[in-house]
């Protein structure tokens, strides 16, 4: 299986403090994966890196079959080429209504020009829709995102996501502030979403990364510590120690 | 199921304000017409017939400076700026061609036909005698063509908008540090058009720019109608296309660059794109608005560049209020309007026995309070009252969708 992903070598570095130290990770087209570590293990800095806010000192970074390397592309650019991102807080926009924030995502040309003269179409509504749908919020499309719950505004952005339709999907700590069944659905979602697309977790939560029930990586201080079934990775006295252990 | 969501109705459906826009600024004009000394019963003097359309010339530039900063969330400070240029642009071929003719009627009384270079020497002189020169400096090279002075009404403005954004935009300069730098653009532009080898008259500006070429026939009572019509026009058709801008996705992607960029560039939109875009586009509205500004006012010179016609201007659009379009207008409007009353000297002194507050003094503590009060008391402007009154007349459309114009996140603004 080749990889879709292919992180190799990387190493950043912020005012002497080395964030990343060689990391190397691969995934491939389909494919859940969570990430674990302990608060600095440099989780956000890796997705960082991915989606191009933040430059490695070294290392390359390539995406897709071609292996366009992501190294040389801006935020944008690497959002056209497939990659989406969830953050740990919702980040909607609060001020546009559902339909609009689902429109706003919705896989289409991107430059001004194109988006200036873009019209609905039967097709682009009846896609809001669904999705609407599949988040749970199909009655709340003419609301003001502001407006819903914090758990709302979790699955708006989760369909948000879906509508870029991204090769590979970053998600930062889903499951925060989520009750017990909305965790339950999340779980559901990012399994399904993960049988056509690679879906990169990074969670603090051990019961929601069992519930996953899949391979697991453990970063520590900027580099990969152990990585497979979350019984074998728990297992690992390494692990045990920098991570568990303080549990 | 019959739900409706607001990507999904017609643009006027979704934009009421425009139809009521047209219908009152056409009644308006029809008024003004019918008041006028020119076409009507003489009932509104020339000279404020001129304010009228300089007023609308000011509206059409606040509704540009609305999309820049009320839409896209950034602050320009530069672009009373681009309103000059665009005035200097129609002026240079107004000056030209007004002196042409007089230097042709002058040279016509000496009994031989005038040579060309007799005439382009005679034009130097009358437009440059005052700062000392004797020949048009190369940038007039096109003075003579109305058609390419008025392509450079859009070009220059344009092409400084696009090559300023293109570098501030690319290095990601934002907030205040933008505000900064648009407004050190202007004042540089300022103090290069002071110099009087500039070749544009140094403090002299361009003068006379009233007299039509052609046109010395007509009387400026029909003149400043004309002009007046042009302008409304002008505000007409800008509001109708920035409403179009703002209503459909476009105007969904510059609100959420306002409101979080770095969210949208992982959407995969390329916010430098779009602020470039808007910034140019806005720039250029706002140098026809110059174009059509400065023929009514007669006069323009480089104090008019000076930064703080563009404070002005972020002022009138906060007090009528950020984010929607009528509400540039009716703070651009007012604010003007109000302000010409306070210092041309008409506001009865408010005598208080120990000290007398003269209005033409006092009018800018007063402006000044005003702003502070709106953005601490009422964050949406003037226009806010129309949320209130619709509040009244629709109770049961609370918390339905508001349609696009509403509520610019005002609060999260105001932190910054």
């Amino acid at each position: 299986m080749s990889a879709l992903l292919e992180v190799s070598g990387v190493s950043v570095t912020f005012d002497g403090f080395r964030a990343i130290n060689n990391l190397s990770f691969s995934i491939g087209a389909q494919e859940l994966r969570a990430i674990i570590g302990p608060n600095g293990a440099g989780k956000t800095t890796f997705m960082d890196i991915v989606t191009g806010k933040t430059r490695p000192d070294t290392g390359s970074v390539t995406f897709g079959e071609r292996s366009v390397s992501l190294l040389s592309l801006s935020e944008a650019q690497i959002a056209r080429a497939g990659v989406g991102r969830k953050f740990q807080r919702p980040t909607v926009f609060e001020d546009q209504t559902v339909a609009e924030n689902l429109t706003m995502a919705l896989k289409a040309h991107r430059a001004p020009w194109r988006v200036l003269f873009w019209k609905e179409r039967p097709e682009d509504r009846t896609r809001v829709e669904a999705l609407a749908q599949e988040v749970g919020l199909a009655d709340h499309l003419p609301r003001k995102a502001g407006e819903l719950s914090h758990g709302q505004k979790q699955w708006l952005e989760i369909g948000m996501l879906l509508a870029q339709e991204p090769r590979l999907l970053l998600v930062d700590e889903p499951a925060a502030g989520m009750t017990l069944a909305e965790r339950e659905h999340t779980t559901a979602l990012l399994v399904e979403m993960a049988k056509t697309r690679a879906v990169v977790v990074v969670e603090h939560d051990m019961e929601f990364v069992r519930r996953l029930n899949c391979k697991v990586t453990v970063l520590h201080e900027g580099a990969v510590l152990a990585e497979g079934s979350l019984d074998h990775v728990t297992k690992n006295q390494q692990v045990i120690e920098v991570y568990l252990g303080r549990g | 199921m019959t739900r409706q969501t607001s990507v999904e109705r017609s643009f006027l459906a979704k934009n009421p304000s425009v139809l009521w826009f047209i219908l009152i600024l056409a009644l308006f004009t029809l008024g003004v017409t019918v008041l006028s000394e020119a076409y009507g019963v003489a009932f509104l003097s020339t000279s404020f017939v001129k304010t009228l359309g300089k007023t609308l010339c000011l509206c059409l530039v606040a509704l540009a400076m609305d999309l820049i900063w009320g839409y896209a969330g950034i602050l320009s400070l530069g672009h009373m700026a681009f309103f000059a240029l665009g005035g200097y642009m129609l002026g240079m071929w107004l000056m030209y061609a007004r002196t042409e003719e007089i230097v042709v009627a002058a040279l016509a009384q000496g009994g031989l036909p005038a040579t060309p270079e007799e005439i382009g020497q005679g034009i130097a002189v009358q437009i440059f005698g005052v700062v000392g020169a004797s020949e048009l400096p190369p940038i007039w090279v096109f003075a003579h063509s109305f058609w390419a002075q008025l392509a450079l009404v859009v070009a220059v403005p344009g092409v400084l908008a696009l090559v300023f954004g293109w570098l501030a935009f690319r290095s990601r300069v934002t907030g205040v540090y933008l505000s900064i730098l648009t407004q050190a653009m202007t004042l540089a532009l300022a103090l290069y058009l002071f110099q009087n080898d500039s070749g544009l008259r140094g403090n002299n500006g361009l003068s006379g720019l009233q007299n039509m070429p052609g046109l010395a026939e007509v009387s400026q009572d029909r003149v400043s109608v004309w002009f007046f019509w042009a302008s409304a026009l002008a505000l007409g058709l800008g509001y109708v296309l920035l409403a179009w801008v703002v209503s459909g996705k476009f105007g969904s992607v510059i609100r959420a660059i306002r409101d979080d960029e770095q969210r949208v560039r992982f959407l995969g939109y390329s916010v430098e794109g779009y602020k470039l875009f808007v910034f140019t586009l806005t720039a250029v509205i706002a140098a026809i608005a110059g174009a059509l500004y400065y023929p009514q006012a007669g006069i323009i010179n480089p104090a008019e560049l000076a930064p703080i016609a563009s404070i002005y201007l972020a002022v009138w659009v906060a007090i009528g209020g950020r984010g929607r379009l009528y509400g540039a207008v009716i703070g651009a409007a007012f604010v003007s309007l109000l302000s010409s009353w306070f210092t041309g000297g008409r506001a009865p002194s408010v005598p208080l026995g120990f000290y007398t507050i003269n209005w033409v003094d006092w009018w800018l503590v007063l402006l000044g309070l005003s702003f502070v009060a709106v953005t601490l008391f009422a964050p949406k402007g003037i226009g806010g009252v129309f949320d209130l009154w619709q509040g009244v007349r629709a109770p049961d459309r609370k918390g339905a969708a508001l349609g696009p114009d509403d509520g610019a996140l005002m609060e999260k603004e105001a932190k910054e």
